[in-house]
Parts: C-alpha cells; structure tokens; sequence
C-alpha cells in the first residue's frame, strides 16, 4: 500500500515537473495558442470556412512567430463540442473560439474549468469572467436582402430555407419580410425549417418544393450552396449567398450574399490576450463596425434596384436607420413598436416571434 | 394554410426524384440480403459512389462515365467486405459497420479537393410526345435517366428472383447454404457476386446524391440515406416491389411535409420533419406482419468444411 502511495506521489510530482517545464517551454516560445471550434468543415463553402478564413487572416496578420492556430472542425453541438475545447484547453491553448450557437453551455462549463485560459463564444449570449460572446448583427444584412428580394420577384412569392428554431435566424426572417414587404406589399414569404445548419441533400430539396411551390426569390440560412444550385437548374430564380460570397453563382442566381468578416475582431481580440489586456465582453456588431458585408450586388439587378439597397445599407452603417423601426406588430396582432420606435437589443436577442404578416408559427 | 399553392404533379414528379437514390441503393442491398449476407456498409459504399462518380464526372465532363465510376468504386469497396466476411470469415455486422466508417473516411479525404465544384448537369430524358401529356407527363416523363433506371432494377431483380435459374440458385445460396454447396454450387463465388452488386448498387444510389439532386460534393453529404435502404429491404419483407413502395412512401412524405411547411399549414414543422421516417416504418411494418421472406441463412458464416 505504502509502495503504491509512494508510486502515485512520485507520479503525481513527475506530472507536475512536466507540466512545469511544457509551460516553461509555451514561455520560451512566446506563441500565443489559439483554438477553434468549427461545427462543419472548413471548406463548406458557408459559415465555418468564414470562420477560418478569419482565423488564418488573423494568424497572417500577427505573425506565424507570434501565434500558433489550432482547430477542429466538424464539431457536434452539444457535449462533444465540450470534449473538444476541454483537449484543447489542456493542450495549452490561451484563447479558444467556439463558433457556433449550440457550443454555448459547453464553453460556459470548460471556461467554469479553465479559469486561465479564454473562451471566446460566437452567436450566443452567455458570458463568465473568462468567456465573452460576440455576435454580428445579420439581420442588419437581411434588411438589404429583404430590399433586393420584395423588388425582384415576380409571383411576388420568396422562399425561405429556415435552418435552427433559435432568435438569430427568427430574427432574419423577420427583417427580410419587413423590408420586402415595404417596397412590395403584396409579397408573400413560405418558410420551410430543415432543423440542421447544413445538408445539401435537404437544402436542394426544400428550395426545389419552394420553386415548385412558385418562389422566384430563395433567401437561405443554411450554409451550403445547394438552393443556389437548385435556383440555377429551375432558371430565372435568384438567391443570395450565405455566411459566405458564394461568389460561384454569380451574377445570377447570386445576385448578393451576406458576408461574414471575423477577422478584425480575432485579431483584435488575440492581440487583447498577448498584451495582458483581453476582458470579458458582449459585443453585437453590424455593417457599420464591418463584421457583417454585403457582397457585391450584381449586373443581375437593375440599378434602380442597387441604388435603392445600398442606400439602405449605407443608412443601417450610419445608425441613421434601423431595421426594427416602429409601427410594428407582432404576428398576433399585438402591437410591439409604436411609430419611430427602435428595438431594444434584449428583445431582439431574444426575438421567437414572427411579425404581422407572416404565416405559420415559430417552431418551439 | 392555402393547399392550391402544392400542385400535385410537381409533388409527385419530385417524389420520384427524392425517392431514387434510396430506391437503387435498397434494391441492391435486397440481393445480398437474399443471398444470404447481411451488408451493414451501405451507407459507406453510397458515400464513396458519390465521391468516385463526382470526381470522374468532373474531370471527364461526363455524367454517364460519372456514373459508371460510381458504380465501380461501391463495388471495389463492397470487395473489401467480401474478403472480411467470406474468405477471412469475419464478422459480418461488424465488418459492415466497419465499412460504413472506412467509407466515410475515404470519401472526405477523396473529396477534399473538390468541394465548391459544379458537375456538369445531367441531360433530362425529354420525350417528345409523352413528356406533353398533361399530369402525366409532368409527373412520369422528365426525369433524368436515373429515375427510370431505378425503376428498371426494381422489375428486373423482381423478374430476375422469380423466373431465371440463376434467381432461383441465388435464393437457395441465402436460405440454406449447406444444401446449395451440397448441390455443388459455389456459395462463396456467387456470394461475392450478390455483394459486388449491392456495391455497384449502393455507389450509383450516391452519384446520384451528388451529381443530379444537389449536384455538389460536401463530406457526408448522403446524410443516413444508407441506413433508410437497410431498414426499407427489411420492412419490405425482401420482395422488390414493397421496396419500391416503401421508397416512394418515403420519398412522398419527405417531399410532402416540405410542401406542406412551405404552405404554412398548422402541423407544427417538428413533427412534419420526423413524418418521413416514422410513417414510412409505420406502413411497412404494419405489411411485413406476414413474417415471409426473411432468407434463413441471412448473416451466417459459411465454410465448406463445415
């Protein structure tokens, strides 16, 4: 028994003596680590390739001496993503991004663990003294989707590929149907929820029923480019890129795309955490700060049409105008914002409610 | 809720479209099932047909020779299950889960270059006359080849089980493969033949994921249509044209509960995505009550010393 407590202590200091001379060596270096979480691969054409795009921008611009990028993709939502970020945390990172919505209690737990080490979570709204969230404000991007997509159409129907039943993406449908419905009142939206963030197979065959279903406009929140493809092989239907420029159904059907750009903000906030100065925070930001683009708005459009987008645009950027302005009501019939009223952030972060007009209800 | 925005002949033409790469792939698995061989690694064998026949398309320029490709590399993979199960006699459940993961392994690495790509398009069989007929034509006569060929495989394995010599030594291998070797007849070769089918099967059910209804390449992109054929040729009691039912029947609902969301009818979108699965089980398992045809030597290791 003695031999066994005596072979457990001297393993016990062995670790520790290790554990000494890896972080002597992370001193030496002088490489800041920095993980993240991708929940698809990096080459999906959509969310998690912006992502790391961001991240290798960010690597770039500080300096392959200065920091040392890990990752892993394809990263369940949910206790696996917790596992991911706890390996990584051990394996010395200082700074770790979860990228998605669903990796939100999971990083509240490892941050819990790690007090040292710092968790950056994108999308959600949890905080601890070591975990920020960060969010962008894309709703602000769908208010200029809204525009181009209520004056393109035709049959005056727009389809809608719903991915996740969570405020963001109900925040984006009710911003594209405002601002559609604004410059076109007879426009009508059908919405179609696939409960999954990517699934080309699902996607192509959503935006194919709501062709079918006689949609000329197909808006998306889910991150691969199958609808695009869809709306190419039914012809004249268009369709915007998502989280990415998907740039290769340009000029049409992509006839703009909401673009998400990261990388100012990793990079600011990997400087923040090498000179000692990193603080939790809760950020939101939109066109105006940069993280949410608009990709270019193509010949497919008429100028008119372009015009009359980036003048809202550009008034969004300026704080001049926001796309949740009063009167409006919710779906109910209720009424939510009086005349010239602006929406509170708390209410928008949490928004499961559609706004009057649109069918169907928000699934629970 | 407005149901005059569904109309029923591009439902049911998108039926067929949604119901063929789980009808190919589940006929397939239907023969080796009757030949007595349980191969639990369709589902990685489709995965690797969508990737070998999108890469072939795209660098030839060629659908057909896509598809051709895609049949070649399910039926190599399926070899490396038939070495495991019948030469080294391996586990079959095991080997077949095996090949599942090894598949979708394979075909991510495979396709690491070729995410972002566009195939060249499929040409839609458009028949003159009959593609003009009103309803009909639009629900039976403008689809790609790939939705008829389905179609034929199903009457063809029917036929093939039923009438020809080869049908009848092919069941007698999966009921009793003692008898069929007491006959003198090869279990292991024509083993491995059921099997090299199934793959051809299984990789042209996922080409034509990749190359007609998406048509791109993303890593595990045949998302669990795998394991629909598998269940379906169970619930299908082996018989071919239950198979057929059962892969319209889940082709309908999945393409139906879409239609339906989008027609903002009141059925919570929850239960409207589970729809698919659970009546397609539901039917079939109410029509396989009669209990007949599951071949009797199904998932057995077979060795002629024994």
């Amino acid at each position: 028994m003695l031999l066994k407590k005596r072979t457990f202590l001297a393993g016990a200091a062995t670790i520790a003596a290790l554990t000494a001379l890896s972080t002597g060596a992370a001193l030496a270096q002088d490489k800041t680590k920095v993980g993240f979480i991708y929940v698809g691969p990096i080459n999906d054409g959509g969310w998690s390739q912006h992502h790391h795009e961001s991240a290798l921008k960010m690597v770039e611009e500080i300096g392959e001496d200065k920091v040392e990028l890990v990752y892993q993709e394809n990263v369940p939502e949910g206790p696996d993503s917790e596992r991911a970020m706890t390996q990584m945390a051990l394996q010395g990172a200082d700074i770790i991004f979860s990228t998605s919505f669903g990796y939100m209690d999971p990083t509240l737990n490892v941050a819990g663990k790690f007090p040292d080490v710092k968790f950056e979570h994108a999308t959600g709204y949890k905080t601890s003294d070591n975990m920020s969230a960060y969010s962008a404000r894309f709703y602000e991007g769908r208010a200029v989707q809204g525009t181009i997509a209520g004056r393109m159409t035709q049959s005056n129907i727009i389809g809608y590929i719903a991915s996740v039943p969570i405020p963001e993406v109900v925040r984006g449908i009710n911003s594209a149907y405002i601002h559609a419905k604004k410059v076109n009142p007879d426009v009508e939206f059908k919405i179609i929820w696939l409960y999954t963030w990517m699934d080309p197979a699902k996607e192509a065959d959503a935006a194919k029923t709501l062709i079918d279903q006689g949609a000329d406009v197909i808006l998306q929140h889910t991150d691969s480019t199958a609808p695009l493809a869809a709306a190419k092989e039914a012809g004249g239907v268009i369709g915007f890129g998502q989280a990415g420029d998907m740039a290769d159904y340009a000029p049409s059907p992509r006839v703009s795309s909401i673009i998400d750009n990261w990388a100012p903000y990793y990079i600011s906030r990997v400087e923040a955490v090498m000179d000692g100065s990193w603080e939790s925070h809760s950020v939101w930001e939109g066109i105006g700060d940069g993280m949410v683009g608009i990709g270019e708005i193509t010949d497919a459009v008429p100028e008119d049409v372009k015009a009359e987008a980036l003048a809202m645009k550009d008034a969004i950027a300026s704080g001049e105008y926001h796309p949740f302005t009063g009167p409006l009501k919710k779906q109910d019939g209720s009424d939510w914002l009086a005349e010239g009223e602006v929406a509170d952030d708390g209410t928008l972060a949490g928004m499961m409610f559609y706004v009057e007009g649109i069918e169907g209800s928000v699934p629970q | 809720m407005d149901f005059s925005s569904i109309n029923p002949a591009l439902l049911l033409a998108s039926l067929m479209v949604a119901s063929t790469a789980v009808l190919i792939a589940a006929i397939g698995e239907l023969i080796v099932e009757k030949a007595g061989v349980l191969n639990l690694g369709v589902e990685g064998m489709m995965i690797t047909g969508a990737i070998c026949g999108f890469i072939v398309a795209v660098t030839t320029g060629s659908p057909l020779l896509g598809f051709v490709a895609a049949a070649v590399g399910g039926a190599v993979l399926s070899l490396l299950f038939g070495v495991l199960t019948q030469l080294a006699l391996a586990n079959q459940v095991a080997s077949g889960l095996a090949l599942t993961l090894f598949g979708l392994g394979l075909s991510a690495l495979m396709g690491q270059s070729y995410v972002g790509i566009k195939p060249p398009s499929t040409p839609k069989l458009d028949l003159p006359l009959l593609s003009d007929i009103p309803f009909l034509g639009t629900v039976l006569f403008r689809h790609d080849l790939m939705v008829y060929v389905g179609i034929a495989l199903v009457a063809a394995t029917w036929a093939f089980l039923k009438y020809a010599r080869a049908g009848l030594i092919l069941k007698a291998v999966g009921e009793n493969h003692e008898a069929a070797h007491a006959l003198g007849y090869n279990v292991v070769r024509i083993r491995f033949m059921a099997i090299c089918f199934g793959g051809a099967c299984a990789g042209l059910g996922g080409a034509y994921i990749s190359l007609i209804r998406v048509p791109q390449w993303t890593e595990g992109m045949t998302g669990g249509v795998g394991w629909i054929a598998l269940a379906l040729v169970v619930f299908a009691s082996w018989k071919p044209w239950r198979v057929l039912l059962g892969a319209w029947l889940f082709g309908g609902v999945t393409v139906l509960q879409l239609n339906l969301q989008a027609a903002g009818i009141a059925i919570p979108a929850e239960y409207l995505s589970m729809s698919p699965y659970l009546i397609t089980i539901l039917v079939l398992v109410i029509m396989s009550f009669d209990r007949s045809g599951a071949p009797a030597s199904l998932g057995r290791t077979f060795h002629a010393s024994q």
